[in-house]
């Protein structure tokens, strides 16, 4: 978890599974099967592409939590079968401790702390 | 989402198994947004370089060429992730070639015409007010919603793709009048002057708006900017606030009616904030190598580089990246001999971070990156560069003496 934004391009070490952008509050941690809970969709439109690839290779997050996103993280969702929340009624990152264990419902769009 | 009889046929796969498989992702799309109906685009603009692709994309790509999709609309695409006569001076190795080229074959035999260009709006044809398109990279999309007054969301491959075969997209976002409404007004007491600088006020920009959904409306710019610095300021405010259309009083076509000039200020931006944001980039340091792109650059851009580049000798590559459009001009009327005379290289049809920018660093050893480009610097960090914003002056500089000056000559 962290108060900080998500770019699939801008953020991660695709091959080796980390958050490398050394601005990143998550500079250096693995996201790989990791539920990412995360401020707001940033950057370009790669990531419609890249999640659909790390998914290919089993190094992509397990789901991703956002408080607001852009059309470039819905698509990649839709298109690399990736778990996707959005919009909720507080900040999530101010919910969601670093490293909880949660449980996410997409279907019933909640999430809960365990 | 309602359809109409074609809709529903493509989605029933009477139009067969890509364009069913295409609007099915774009319902899908479309019923998380809560679009009421698709728009007719006139045009797609996919963003497909190999990287972003790997092999799962490219693999996708020609499975649905073999299932016998063809895109209905005039579709074009971004860079590509090579230079296919500068793979050389890359050091790409022929894995990432071959997987360009099969990249290449895919879309073709989709109907897709091979622009790869990032700056369309200036070298293919630049959509009108109110023309809905599919346009699928940050800096196009602004342009053409901002600049233009088109009508597009930011469109991922993908999508990009769906909407080729399909010549629609979902009806959300900047498709509708509501969206195209100001959200923040920000008043601005400095006109910037150089290329890094308008990049750098439209990363300010996008910082402070912060998300997709917010749309700046700016005012104060002494003087209504040209083409090439609205591309870098554009393309600089996606790129920090994944911004998709601003307004400019008295400049843009749909500032006057954005609806902002009434609300309250949001922000007040001068010279001061600008060199703030820019001195996360800045350093008298030796550097590796210069880059000029993201965007790639106009044919005018590369007349300035030339003119710096005469009677210099330079000591790091420097590489400037456009468009196969303005390449041809650029040999024709001797830009780019005068620029490689002094020991650059022009490539064309790509784009520096589009193009594996991370093999490309180990490969050649280049760490310290100098540019003119904010959307560049933003981006290469999270690739293990360190990214040094400057003029074009100063980077030609920095080629020749393998270090940064201090001041712009």
């Amino acid at each position: 978890m962290a108060h900080d934004g998500f770019s699939a391009r801008y953020d991660l070490d695709r091959i080796h599974g980390t958050f490398s952008r050394p601005a990143h509050k998550l500079a250096g941690q693995s996201y790989v099967g990791k539920v990412l809970v995360l401020d707001t969709a940033k950057g370009g439109v790669a990531t419609a592409w890249m999640l659909h690839e790390m998914a290919s290779r089993g190094v992509v997050p397990l789901a991703l939590v956002l408080n607001s996103v852009n059309p470039i993280l819905v698509q990649g969702a839709a298109f690399g079968d990736v778990t996707l929340l959005a919009g909720f009624d507080g900040d999530i990152t101010a919910r969601v401790p670093h490293g909880a264990t949660v449980e996410i419902d997409p279907a019933r769009r909640t999430l809960r702390v365990l | 989402m309602k359809l109409n009889d074609l809709e529903r046929a493509m989605l029933g796969g009477e139009l067969g198994a890509a364009v069913k498989a295409a609007i099915e992702h774009q319902v899908k799309v479309g019923e998380f947004f809560g679009a009421a109906d698709f728009v007719p685009v006139t045009q797609a603009h996919i963003m497909a370089d190999t990287e972003s692709l790997g092999q799962a994309g490219v693999a996708w790509l020609e499975s649905i060429a073999d299932d016998q999709g063809r895109v209905r609309v005039p579709t074009i695409t971004d860079p590509r992730g090579t230079d296919f006569a500068k793979t050389a001076v890359l050091r790409h190795p022929a894995w990432i070639v071959e997987l360009e080229r099969r990249a290449v074959q895919a879309f073709t035999r989709l109907g897709v015409m091979m622009t790869d260009t990032c700056i369309n709006y200036q070298t293919i044809q630049a959509p009108a007010r109110g023309e809905s398109v599919a346009f699928g990279d940050t800096g196009v999309v602004i342009y053409a919603n901002s600049v233009c007054g088109a009508r597009s969301n930011y469109e991922g491959g993908p999508s990009a793709v769906a909407a080729g075969l399909t010549g629609r997209t979902p009806r959300y976002g900047f498709h509708l009048d509501a969206q195209r409404k100001a959200t923040l007004r920000i008043r601005v007491d400095w006109t910037p002057q150089m290329l890094n600088e308008w990049g750098a006020l439209g990363g300010l920009i996008g910082r402070l708006a912060g998300n997709y959904w917010a749309v700046p409306l700016v005012e104060g710019l002494a003087a209504a900017p040209g083409s090439d610095a609205l591309k870098h300021f554009g393309a600089a405010m996606a790129s920090f606030g994944s911004t998709a259309l601003y307004h400019l009083a008295g400049i843009t076509p749909e500032a006057a009616d954005a609806g902002g000039s009434r609300s309250p200020l949001s922000h007040r931006v001068g010279e001061t904030d600008v060199k703030a944001l820019t001195s996360a980039y800045a350093g008298e340091e030796e550097i590796d190598v210069v880059v000029f792109s993201a965007p790639q650059l106009s044919l005018y851009e590369l007349r300035q580089l030339a003119v710096l580049c005469d009677g210099r000798r330079f000591a790091k590559p420097l590489l400037a990246v456009t468009s196969p459009q303005v390449k041809p001009d650029a040999d024709r009327f001797g830009l780019t001999a005068r620029i490689e005379a002094a020991g650059g290289h022009v490539l064309s049809g790509m784009c520096f971070y589009q193009s594996y920018a991370r093999e490309i660093a180990e490969a050649n050893g280049w760490k310290r990156l100098a540019t003119n480009s904010v959307k560049l610097v933003n981006i290469l960090g999270g690739y293990g560069y360190v990214p040094l914003l400057a003029s074009m002056e100063r980077c030609v500089e920095a080629a020749q003496s393998g270090k940064l000056p201090a001041k712009d000559q």
